[in-house]
């Protein structure tokens, strides 16, 4: 199988204008009798099912929560970028483009960052149309904040709640949709597989989540919306219900998976506490634009922070990254505090912490100052731990975030089936290997918005298809499957936990596939998977039935695809001989640790093809090539 | 530490419920309420039987998901905290938790702890919206929104629509989810348009669903995780009254409630 | 299988008395009239002080223009009506938005007066006709005689009985109670803006006001109680 990215050819500057141009369009008269299917209602299946229902086509949007709003991108605190240069600091376009590319540690494709970075002002534009309440000058105008990873303030926020008003946009201009009657909305409706015909796609067997009926839906196009797997971790930022499924049913469909083990950790997260824990409660990154970040200088020095005298404090950061300080790029200071803590200087009970203080900015600013930048981020440590973070230094740890990898699309977000686009974090193509702060929001909204209804409707206007129904061998077939499987889980009657399977699941991913891996300890991995995943099939005990609200089926049938993406990790992970970005190999770093690339052999994308449960995956490669930003060791010295 | 969670169990709407109270007995101080939930769902399973049925999602008290009575409070005693951020180091060894669903007509009984919200996205898609389409706005900064009113509007906008408000209401009444949106949209220069048409329509749909209606007592603001000030209802009092006495036609439409679950066409 | 879901329907919306706004609205406008009126009443009624001649004097300025009373009685006659009106259905409608009642409920950030107002309501109706029996009609006049036209001694004789004085003195002081929260509510139900701290201002604003006419009124029973008016 070759993979062609369908980038339009010429200057990159003026591809998204030709590839708009030469699409085809729809009779707005007809839009109507098309139906597009959008899985997900976060910032781009909300966005996008809003933008084409307004184009005027029938549109059906699903989620397994009881309402769109409570999407996972509401949970984005810091902040989206968009080059506005409204700062007057130097900022482009070309620059937004530029630090996107750096910032993903030259993995991602050229010509999709650029068009992000070129729909990025106008995602601003529209978002402040739909009353977003972004923070303003006293003059009126829209105030900007500087994020890891740039030099430029280029960030838009909302307090601490950008991705949540951002969403609630999103949400409301949909629900305007869902008012006229062109979108309809499936609440506590999860798709569990994908309907191919002809090699197109065309249609998703969902489950009620409050009746367990099984339906089936059929649409011209699916939207996958659905969103990243950093859950796979079990211990993640992520939502409790953010799950792959959507995404796997397609990739076990034909869609191929690309680079799965671009994992993304945040560094500011608040530390675990205890193993009953179910989440990790991220910090906006946004806090190290004032907070310093330091462990002592001793080893196990278990000294209050405040009788550790300034010189023999280590600021880690600032002292290894002079022009970046603090603020260098996520990956960069993830696998700083982990280095750290592994040299037995972390802080807090369990030594996995470092500190976030205050105290000087404090002193420089003022404590009203920093309450009102960061107040309600400080509230909710407080809440969590117990601590005044504004006398107490915050205790961070890294922890997964966001997953860069996802189903592979090309330039028109269409995937390796035909009809089947994917949208937002569910997809892989813009952020590389790391992700830039700020720019999950902007990736989702781009795609919704001012992708996808272009894209759809070129996919629709050049498609002749058939019609399909219930009587077709491949719905039946798929169907049966789904309901096959659901029988399974509930018949099982094992001994152990759904629960207790994910988090033995993730603790091994965590280990070997999380901060820095070694290809010893992926093959460990591989290994302890596989065996975890029979254990699963046959000693998981589901409770309850099929036919209502069954909180552990869902999460069974959300944890057996884990499995099988953790593998597919591991995998990728072990192939991909080249530390980058997230993915930290230690067999491969420069003399002073930091990530050392291999452009010659490793400048591709890996996007794997599923053969079967017990078949090893096919990778297919497709090679990147730099025109615009020479790939460079990336440096924040 | 140990608790007494007595939690109401009702398998479905059409089912009697009652309470069962259930002993955890390793309960952390530093756990959420949901993790102890958790911890018990995962005692019961192992016991045989139905896991605690309760709805959470992002837990870090911004989705909105979670959310139910604990000892006759919405999320709990804390103020400004959700259930999945309310740590249980603020009871003591050995106290009775009272766990009950949200009770509100309006939000009908689902399973355990878990009721049905749609009645606020109907609010929301009577008209809680800016009627902006994709690719028509005007530069970012074209209209200038003094910081003052953006705050004031950023203060609204918070609502997580989790119905503690309707909840913790003697009334049962949605005025604050609704004053929220209508006053968050109405404050921006970019709102002021549609400032009439979308009060009469949400009030609209608001009264048509089965919520009291608000005596302006103040329990939802004191309950409100996000704290949402009372004024947003004096706001969508005032824009109702306005747009009322300005009203040219009577086209206001309502959305038919919907309270079924199951798909309605079966082919 | 199904390939539909809920598609929507629409219908014609309520209208503004079926909204539940617009009930508040009324009760807040036809609350307005009656505070107006409980103001008013005030003001006369302090005349007493300066003795019978006066208070005579200003009961019959009263009725010196029979239909410009009956006027004034209408307004306020129709505004109780709306009130009470109003105030049932949206008791009704409250009850019936909670089937199902808590088995625990705190009671956090509601005044006693703002969960009291559908029971100091019809209390304080009950005293209204009790109050027009006795001193507009004079059907009620235990232990003297009802001298139409001599209202102070009317006042001064009814006041004399005790009981009488003691159910005028808690009817007002629930009177008291219901204007306390009627007032904050009325603003609330207009639309007033308002900040955090405005709104503890305007909540005891409303407190004094309340305190303060029903003072005027309680210390007329009182001051006959002690002899101070006889």
């Amino acid at each position: 199988m070759k993979l062609d990215a369908r980038i339009p050819s010429g200057p990159i500057e003026k591809a998204w204008d030709k590839a708009r141009f030469d699409m085809k369009l729809v009779n707005p008269a007809n839009k109507r009798k098309h139906t597009v299917l959008v899985v997900g209602s976060g910032l781009a299946g909300a966005s996008a099912s809003a933008s084409m229902g307004e184009l005027g086509y029938n549109v059906k949007c699903f989620c397994f929560q009881d309402s769109p709003r409570r999407a996972h991108s509401i949970a984005a605190q810091g902040g989206i970028n968009a080059a506005k240069n409204y700062q007057n600091d130097g900022d482009s376009v070309f620059r937004l483009f530029y630090d996107t590319v750096k910032g993903g540690d030259f993995r991602s494709r050229e010509a999709n960052v650029y068009r992000l970075a070129q729909n990025s002002v106008n995602i601003i534009d529209q978002c402040v149309a739909q009353g977003v309440p972004f923070a303003r000058e006293y003059g009126g105008a829209l105030t900007n904040r500087s994020f890891g990873g740039a030099q430029v303030s280029r960030t838009f926020y909302a307090r601490g709640q950008t991705g949540q008003q951002l969403l609630l946009g999103a949400y409301q201009a949909l629900e305007r949709q869902v008012s006229t009657g062109t979108v309809t909305m499936f609440p506590r409706t999860e798709m569990l597989d994908l309907i191919v015909v002809d090699g197109q796609a065309r249609g998703i067997v969902t489950r009620n989540l409050i009746t367990g009926e099984l339906d089936v839906h059929f649409g011209d196009a699916v939207v996958l919306a659905s969103g990243g797997y950093g859950n796979v971790y079990y211990l993640s930022t992520n939502a409790k219900g953010s799950n792959v499924t959507a995404s796997w049913r397609a990739h076990k469909r034909g869609a191929l998976f690309a680079n799965p083990c671009f994992t993304q950790i945040h560094p500011t997260c608040i530390p675990v506490s205890g193993d009953y824990q179910s989440k990790l409660t991220l910090m906006s990154e946004s806090l190290r634009n004032d907070g310093r970040i330091w462990v002592p200088k001793k080893k196990g020095d278990k000294r209050p922070p405040s009788q550790i005298p300034a010189d023999e404090r280590d600021y880690y950061l600032e002292r290894r990254y002079p022009s970046f300080g603090n603020l260098v790029p996520r990956d960069v200071a993830s696998r700083n505090a982990k280095h750290v803590c592994d040299e037995g200087r972390g802080v807090g009970e369990s030594g996995l912490g470092v500190y976030l203080d205050f105290s000087d900015a404090i002193a420089r600013l003022g404590e009203n100052v920093i309450r009102e930048r960061y107040g309600n981020l400080f509230d909710m440590y407080q809440r969590i731990t117990d601590e005044n973070p504004y006398k107490v230094p915050m205790r961070i740890y890294p922890a997964i975030h966001y997953t860069m990898g996802g189903l592979w699309v090309d330039y028109y977000l269409q995937s390796t089936i035909p009809g089947l686009f994917v949208a937002g974090e569910a997809n892989f193509s813009d952020h590389g290997a790391n992700r830039l702060g700020a720019s999950a929001l902007m990736q989702g909204l781009s795609d919704g918005y001012f992708i996808i209804p272009y894209t759809v409707g070129n996919y629709i206007a050049n498609s002749k298809l058939d019609k399909v129904d219930e009587s077709h061998p491949v719905v039946q077939e798929a169907v049966a499957g789904v309901k096959n499987s659901i029988h399974t889980l509930l018949s099982i009657k094992g001994k152990r936990t759904v629960d207790s399977f994910h988090r033995q699941l993730g603790k091994i991913i965590w280990d070997e596939c999380g901060m820095s891996r070694t290809a010893e300890g992926l093959k460990k991995a591989i290994g302890q998977v596989r065996e975890l995943k029979q254990e699963f099939w046959q000693n998981v005990n589901v409770p309850g039935s099929g036919s209502d609200l069954n909180q552990s089926l869902e999460k069974a049938g959300r944890v057996a695809d884990f499995f099988e993406l953790g593998e597919l990790m591991c995998i990728d992970a072990l192939n991909r001989n080249e530390s980058c970005g997230g993915h930290f190999r230690e067999e491969y770093q420069t003399p002073d640790g930091e990530a050392k690339r291999d452009d010659e052999n490793y400048s591709y994308v890996a996007a794997w093809g599923y053969n079967g449960p017990d078949s090893e995956p096919t990778l297919t490669k497709e090679p990147l090539e730099f025109e615009y930003v020479h790939p460079s060791q990336r440096s924040y010295k | 530490m140990k608790l007494t969670l007595k939690i109401w169990r009702q398998k479905n709407r059409d089912e009697k419920g009652k309470f069962v109270s259930y002993s955890v007995n390793n309960v952390n101080p530093e756990m959420s309420m949901l993790e102890c939930l958790d911890v018990l769902n995962e005692d019961l399973i192992q016991r045989g039987e139905e896991p605690v049925a309760f709805e959470h999602d992002c837990r870090e008290g911004i989705c909105g998901s979670c959310g139910f009575m604990i000892n006759g409070h919405a999320h709990g005693p804390q103020t400004a905290t959700t259930a999945c951020q309310l740590t249980m180091r603020h009871f003591k060894d050995g106290d009775q938790l009272t766990l009950e669903p949200w009770r509100a007509a309006a939000f009908p009984l689902v399973k355990d702890l878990v009721v049905d919200r749609r009645a606020f996205d109907r609010i929301i898609a009577a008209g809680g919206y800016i009627s902006v389409s994709t690719g028509n706005a005007p530069d970012g900064n074209a209209i200038p929104v003094p910081k003052g009113i953006a705050d004031r509007a950023m203060d609204a906008a918070t609502c997580i629509g989790c119905g503690a408000c309707v909840a913790a209401c003697p009334n049962a009444s949605a005025s604050l989810f609704t004053g929220a949106k209508i006053s968050h949209l109405g404050l921006l220069p970019q709102g002021k348009p549609e400032q009439d048409r979308r009060a009469l329509n949400m009030v609209a749909q608001m009264s048509e669903e089965p919520f009291g209606g608000c005596t302006n007592i103040g329990q939802c603001t004191e309950s409100c995780p996000k704290e949402i000030p009372l004024e947003v209802i004096a706001n969508m009092n005032r824009d109702y009254r306005v747009a009322t006495l300005r009203k040219r036609d009577d086209l206001i439409q309502v959305i038919t409630p919907v309270t079924t679950w199951s798909s309605d066409s079966k082919s | 299988m199904s390939t539909g879901a809920a598609t929507i329907s629409k219908h014609q919306a309520p209208g503004f008395w079926k909204s539940t706004n617009g009930k508040k609205i009324v009760m807040a406008v036809t609350g307005c009239i009656l505070f107006l009126f409980v103001v008013a009443h005030l003001l006369g009624n302090l005349l007493i002080y300066a003795g019978p001649a006066r208070y005579n004097a200003y009961a019959a300025f009263l009725h010196f223009d029979g239909s410009l009373l009956w006027i004034i009685r209408s307004v306020l006659i129709v505004s109780v009506l709306l009130h009470i009106e109003a105030a049932a259905q949206l008791w009704l409608r409250n009850k019936r938005a909670r089937p199902v009642g808590y088995a625990r409920k705190n009671s956090d950030g509601a005044s006693y007066a703002s969960r009291t107002m559908y029971w100091s309501g019809p209390i304080v109706l009950a005293f209204i006709i009790f109050h027009l029996l006795e001193f507009t009609g004079g059907f009620i006049h235990p232990g003297s005689q009802f001298i139409a036209g001599n209202v102070y001694h009317n006042v001064v004789a009814g006041f004399s009985v005790w009981w009488i004085a003691a159910w005028y003195i808690f009817a007002l002081c629930l009177l008291g109670m219901h204007l306390r929260h009627g007032l904050w509510s009325m603003l609330q139900s207009f639309g007033l803006p308002h900040s955090r701290t405005r709104e503890l201002a305007l909540k005891q604003l409303a407190l004094w006001i309340s305190i303060i006419i029903i003072g005027g009124y309680i210390s007329i029973p009182i001051s006959v109680l002690t002899g101070l008016i006889k």
